[in-house]
């Protein structure tokens, strides 16, 4: 199998993100919290400090580090919520048909009309800011890219002989969608998980800078940012080395998904974007 | 776990009774009759075959023989006995423990009748767990055992092997040791070798009947090719446009077709030593083409191909009239 160039450049800059978030404690040079001092406030970056240093003086290069663990962690988390919702939602409907399609892809077309921005802002207003509600609410509202993709493979596939056979040799309807529907719609959900990734982490960041998503003075990307602007004149390595992380990892998991996209599905299932 | 047999008529009456089974087919606001009046029994380890040209009607009789009639097309009437069993009115969750485990089927493409993500010893071990409770473990060595007996070589590699590392004739065994895992009553095995060489055809055949007639295995065998269930089987139903014309005992068949359809097939099959110097010298064909659902004609609906037809034929459906043996024909003019 080819992997190309996207799938190359794409994993690399996710695993490199991966890699930090995961080593953070050990790569990073201070405290992402407690180790203020306004005597290095809005320091451009240096030997000592290799992004510079914000308002308060914290070293940005290590809160850009313990960042990537907040933003990676609500990526992946919530995306695999919004995964399994999506596919369990779109593989049921499929494969069943009748009122229980009916009703999905009416809530489906409900979660599509409705931004999920807007959604999860509302979900957030109500759940306060925090960790937790930000799984809560992006797991939530991002599973209909996910549903359209399992609803589609689980009409199409559950034509193909061996679905029939199942049938046939008398496997029940949840045997049939685990071992015979799933497995063979991997590769689009996985596709289309990575994409939506991309898409959880710039949620996030959009939540931490309207600043209901991870509250100062904890570091994630987009409460970062959120700090960063009044500064954005005067000290510009403030906002810019988040916003390069949020870049650059989104970027990462967009090239990985086009590169996955083309090795499990060359007719390319489409997706806006 | 082996499911109690409901025994009363079993164990003496025929193991599948299908009588004037009725398959409906929804068009547009109209309703069409894919399958009528269609009546055939067999019994306990008996090889039985149904024929016909495509499009007559035989896959979706083997369908509502498994309950698996999707719309448009549903039940229109009729009964199905299993084993003294009714089963044309039982629920899903019923038929589903029927299927595989009481009543198996192979099917025309074994390119595409196996899934393709997983090893084909894990799709026949699937059946002993899904329908004998076995463990994983066991259920992989007997697993082993099963390609054993459908003879493919190497069953302990072949157990790890994927669909698409398989030849067409190697899956096709795969399919019959899943088919015939759990020991059926009856395989049904829809037009098993149509899309394998002609030189695998005869093997594949002949394992079929061979393992059949070891476990007891009553076979429905259906196939377009006459001589192919004719060869195979004890008795043979030929089926023309949603109703069966004529059933002999399969040797008799040759002998004596009493329907000019079965005699325009067995006059279009080539033929070889005695049935070369019986008939006539020339391959014929039998002139038009299968009418489609929608166009059935009233009366016998062979009447626009037949050779023999008069007004009645064109008008009145024929009855159906007895045979020596058990036979029947439905035909104005027979004899
Ligand atoms: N799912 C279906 N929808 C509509 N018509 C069908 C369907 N399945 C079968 N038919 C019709 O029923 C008739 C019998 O089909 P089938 O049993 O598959 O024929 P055979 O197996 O003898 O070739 C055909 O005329 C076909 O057009
Ligand atoms: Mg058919």
């Amino acid at each position: 199998m080819r992997l190309g160039a996207n799938t190359w450049i794409g994993g690399g800059l996710f695993a490199v993100a991966l890699a930090v978030a995961v080593t953070a404690p050990w790569i990073a040079l201070t405290d992402p919290v407690m180790d203020a001092n306004l005597l290095n406030a809005e320091l451009p970056p240096s030997m000592e400090f290799p992004f510079g240093t914000d308002a308060q003086g914290r070293d940005i290069y290590s809160r850009v580090v313990y960042g990537a663990q907040i933003s990676l962690t609500v990526g992946v988390v919530s995306q695999i919520a919004n995964s399994i919702i999506g596919v369990t939602l779109g593989l049921t409907a499929g494969y069943w048909g009748g009122w229980w399609d009916d009703f999905v892809n009416g809530l489906t077309n409900v979660m599509l009309a409705i931004p999920s921005l807007i959604f999860a802002l509302a979900i957030m207003a109500i759940l306060g800011p925090g960790l937790v509600s930000l799984l809560i609410a992006l797991g939530l509202t991002n599973w209909s890219y996910s549903c359209r993709i399992a609803r589609a493979q689980a009409l199409s596939l559950k034509s193909q002989g061996y679905v029939q056979a199942a049938r046939i040799l008398g496997y029940g309807p949840f045997r049939i969608m685990f071992t015979q529907l799933l497995p063979n719609m991997l590769g689009p959900i996985i596709v289309i998980a990575t994409l939506g990734m991309g898409g959880t982490i710039l949620a996030e960041a959009a939540l931490s800078f309207l600043g209901l998503g991870i509250r100062p003075p904890f570091p994630s990307w987009g409460s970062m940012l959120s700090d960063a602007r009044e500064t954005i004149a005067i000290a510009p390595w403030v906002s810019i080395f988040p916003g390069l992380a949020i870049f650059l990892t989104v970027l990462g998991l967009n090239l990985l998904g086009d590169g996955l996209r083309d090795i499990f599905d060359p007719q390319a299932t489409t997706r806006r974007a | 776990m082996t499911g109690a047999r409901v025994t009363g008529a079993g164990g003496n009456g025929p193991l599948l009774k299908v009588e004037n089974l009725r398959i409906a087919l929804q068009g547009d606001g109209v309703t069409f009759n894919a399958v009528e009046n269609v009546s055939f029994e067999i019994g306990r380890g008996e090889a039985f075959g149904l024929v016909g040209e495509s499009g007559c009607g035989k896959s979706i009789t083997a369908l509502s023989v498994m309950g698996l009639l999707r719309r448009p097309l549903s039940l229109g009437g009729g009964r199905i006995v299993l084993d003294g069993e009714e089963i044309q009115d039982a629920s899903a969750a019923e038929m589903r423990r029927l299927r595989g485990k009481r009543v198996a089927m192979i099917f025309q493409e074994p390119m595409t009748a196996l899934n393709p993500l997983s090893p084909v010893g894990r799709q026949i071990a699937e059946m002993f767990v899904l329908h004998q409770g076995a463990s994983w473990r066991e259920a992989m060595d007997r697993a082993e055992e099963a390609l054993r007996q459908v003879r493919v070589p190497s069953p302990e590699r072949r157990i790890r092997d994927y669909p698409h590392q398989l030849s067409g004739g190697m899956r096709q065994r795969v399919m019959i040791a899943i088919a015939l895992a759990c020991g059926p009553d009856l395989l049904i095995a829809d037009e098993p070798t149509t899309a394998l060489d002609v030189t695998v055809q005869a093997e594949i055949i002949d394992l079929m009947a061979e393992l059949c007639a070891a476990k007891g295995t009553a076979i429905l065998m259906i196939s377009h090719d006459l001589g192919l269930v004719a060869n195979m089987c004890n008795r043979v139903a030929v089926m023309y446009a949603g109703r069966i014309i004529e059933s002999q005992v399969a040797d008799a068949i040759f002998a004596t077709p009493s329907h000019p359809y079965t005699r325009g097939l067995i006059d279009s099959l080539p033929r070889l030593g005695e049935r070369a110097r019986r008939g006539r010298q020339r391959l014929t064909e039998i002139s038009g083409v299968v009418p489609s659902i929608q166009a059935y004609p009233a009366g016998c609906r062979f009447n626009p191909r037949c050779p023999a037809v008069t007004d009645i034929c064109r008008t009145t459906v024929p009855e159906a009239t007895s045979l020596p043996a058990d036979g029947i024909v439905r035909c104005h003019h027979h004899g």
